[in-house]
């Protein structure tokens, strides 16, 4: 029977553009270039590696996002998923974490999975917490932050590395799984990979095709309220000083007169 | 006064100190309820009384240790039945946001992770968080359920405000989610002796320009004779010469110590992103152009090899 991987991909601002706030203090997408979240390209990597070592697999990228969102998805495909699938409406615009995970979960069902994979956060919002989030809607087993992972005869195991222990976890499929930049370079998109992703199909799926009400989601429907959003004063410019030899002194002292030392 | 529940982070019993922080913070918005979880939960009880907790609700059952986040999400939403705090509030460790977000969705309640602020408003707790690599600092509340907040370390003084504490036993029943994802071993990490990155007041990082795992013992002898954790940027870490752990940055850790020094460190906005938050920060690098040198409050362009076994020489003759 075939493996169903789905892997959740987001599209995020360029972290090297000028990332700003709109009026309606969501994030700014008109000023900067998007992509596929680097973060998300190694879950897709697994998802491609546990594919490859499986008979018989296929591997589905979801994203939730603008039209420029299906970028991300043709990235992933480009790598080599097999098929896309693209939540798009413009009642989802402004969605909080809670509601996303709602339109993915939804998502997840509608295309049917036994595996579900993405990276450890987004690289915008890096709040890290969408794959638990799906693992509670989806009454699934989480196994989430994985530098290594393997699935084998319906089984899913993996290596967290925490901050006071690392864990060797195991669970039953279906699974929904997170994937950390420990857990294997992502590969880049061959021209054949390019040119393939062209032709491959891209599903599109609105609310209603989900069966969510426009005021779960969206701005209104968040469950959070960003009240302002300032600018980080920028720092006073600070004393720079060229080592002549004394350098390390020079800063001893600034350190001592900070009360560093 | 409302109660807050506070979930603790503890090792053993021992508490670790982003907990306390946190009861500092509860105690702008209510009375602080700590929920202590898993072996040696009771244990934590003395730290948490000096530091504010009016109750102590513990619970230890081997699916707190034998399966992932799931168990604790279970205990903690007994404590929530039991208590119907005015919020919840966790440290914004790994675990601690998994257990939050699945919190949150079971209770029908917004959450907020990464809080670098916390006090009370109008219509809630208001928390101030920073965002797109902390270039905007971003005021925040939930509008809808129980906030349930999580709030990184170093966001508080901890400060000594001895309550009640008594310890009450919490009753919880697993749901059938608990026993899911097995947690087959676990291995301890090893100690270095120095301080837990992200809770450390400072922090000394090496980069590329450190060139190489064995050249990273300058970077140690620093941060040894400032009683200091050791980071690394993305470069090293993606050379093999410093261990993932300490890697601090977007993909890594967020760090917001007293003093952050930066050796070696170009500055690529990823690692601003985890340490842009820093009071102050120093540099030492060979390039005079690095984009680091546009966020310090000292910096040395040098040899690190010249500039930083000065420093530490210098620091250990002045500590004499």
């Amino acid at each position: 029977m075939s493996l169903r991987i789905v892997v959740c991909v987001k599209y995020v601002p360029d972290a090297t553009g000028d990332r700003h706030f709109a009026d309606d203090l969501t994030l700014d997408r008109e000023d900067v270039d998007g992509l596929l979240s680097e973060l998300d390209e190694y879950a897709v990597e697994q998802a491609l590696q546990i594919a490859d070592a499986a008979d018989d697999a296929e591997v589905t990228v979801l994203t939730v996002g603008p039209e420029d969102a299906k970028d991300a998805l043709r990235k992933a495909l480009s790598m080599g998923a097999d098929r896309a699938v693209h939540v798009e409406d413009d009642d989802l615009h402004g969605s909080d974490v809670i509601g996303t995970s709602l339109v993915l979960a939804k998502a997840v069902e509608e295309t049917g999975y036994d595996l579900v994979i993405s990276g450890m956060a987004s690289t915008d919002g890096t709040m890290g917490v969408v794959p638990a989030l799906l693992a509670e809607r989806l009454g699934v087993p989480q196994v989430t932050l994985l530098s290594q992972v393997s699935v084998e005869g319906g089984v899913v195991r993996g290596r967290r590395d925490g901050d006071s222990a690392s864990e060797e976890l195991e669970a039953s499929l279906p699974a929904v799984v997170s994937v950390t930049d420990q857990s294997g370079e992502a590969r880049y998109p061959s021209f054949k990979g390019i040119m393939a992703a062209k032709k491959k199909p891209v599903k599109s799926l609105d609310l209603d095709d989900l069966g969510i009400d426009a005021d779960e989601v969206g701005l209104a429907g968040s469950w959070t309220a960003v009240d302002s959003a300032a600018e980080r004063p920028a720092r006073t410019a600070g004393t720079i000083v060229k080592d002549e030899g004394e350098g390390g002194k020079q800063l001893a002292g600034f350190l001592a007169g900070q009360k560093f030392i | 006064m409302a109660e807050v529940l506070v979930y603790v982070d503890h090792v053993d019993g021992a508490v670790r100190k982003p907990t306390l922080e946190l009861l500092t913070l509860a105690r702008r918005i209510g009375e602080p309820v700590a929920v202590a979880l898993g072996n040696g939960a009771a244990d934590t009880a003395a730290a948490l009384a000096e530091h504010g907790a009016v109750r102590v609700l513990t619970a230890d059952a081997p699916e707190f240790a034998d399966y992932l986040v799931v168990p604790k999400v279970d205990a903690l939403q007994a404590a929530y039945d039991a208590v119907s705090p005015a919020a919840v509030l966790l440290p914004s460790s790994a675990e601690a946001k998994e257990i939050a977000a699945r919190l949150a969705v079971r209770i029908g309640s917004g959450i907020i992770t990464d809080a670098v602020d916390l006090e009370a408003g109008d219509q809630g707790p208001v928390a101030t968080q920073s965002a797109f690599a902390a270039s905007f600092t971003t005021k925040s509340r939930v509008s809808k359920g129980v906030p349930v907040i999580t709030v990184k370390p170093n966001s508080a003084a901890v400060e000594a405000a001895p309550a009640a504490g008594a310890v009450e036993a919490l009753t919880v029943s697993f749901s059938e989610q608990a026993t899911g994802t097995k947690v087959l071993s676990r291995t301890p990490r090893e100690s270095t002796g120095r301080p837990e990155l992200t809770e450390a007041a400072i922090v000394v990082s090496g980069g590329r320009g450190v060139n190489g795992a064995e050249n990273f013992a300058v970077i140690e002898a620093l941060a040894d004779s400032l009683g200091a954790a050791v980071g690394a940027s993305r470069a090293a870490v993606d050379a093999g010469w410093y261990p993932h752990t300490n890697q601090v940055g977007q993909t890594g850790k967020s760090v917001s110590p007293q003093l952050y020094i930066a050796s070696g460190i170009s500055g690529a906005i990823q690692h601003r992103a985890g340490m842009q938050t820093s009071k102050t920060i120093v540099a030492v690098n060979k390039d005079s152009e690095a984009p680091i040198f546009d966020l310090v409050d000292y910096g040395v362009v040098g040899d690190l090899f010249d500039v930083v076994p000065q420093l530490t020489e210098e620091i250990n003759t002045r500590k004499g």
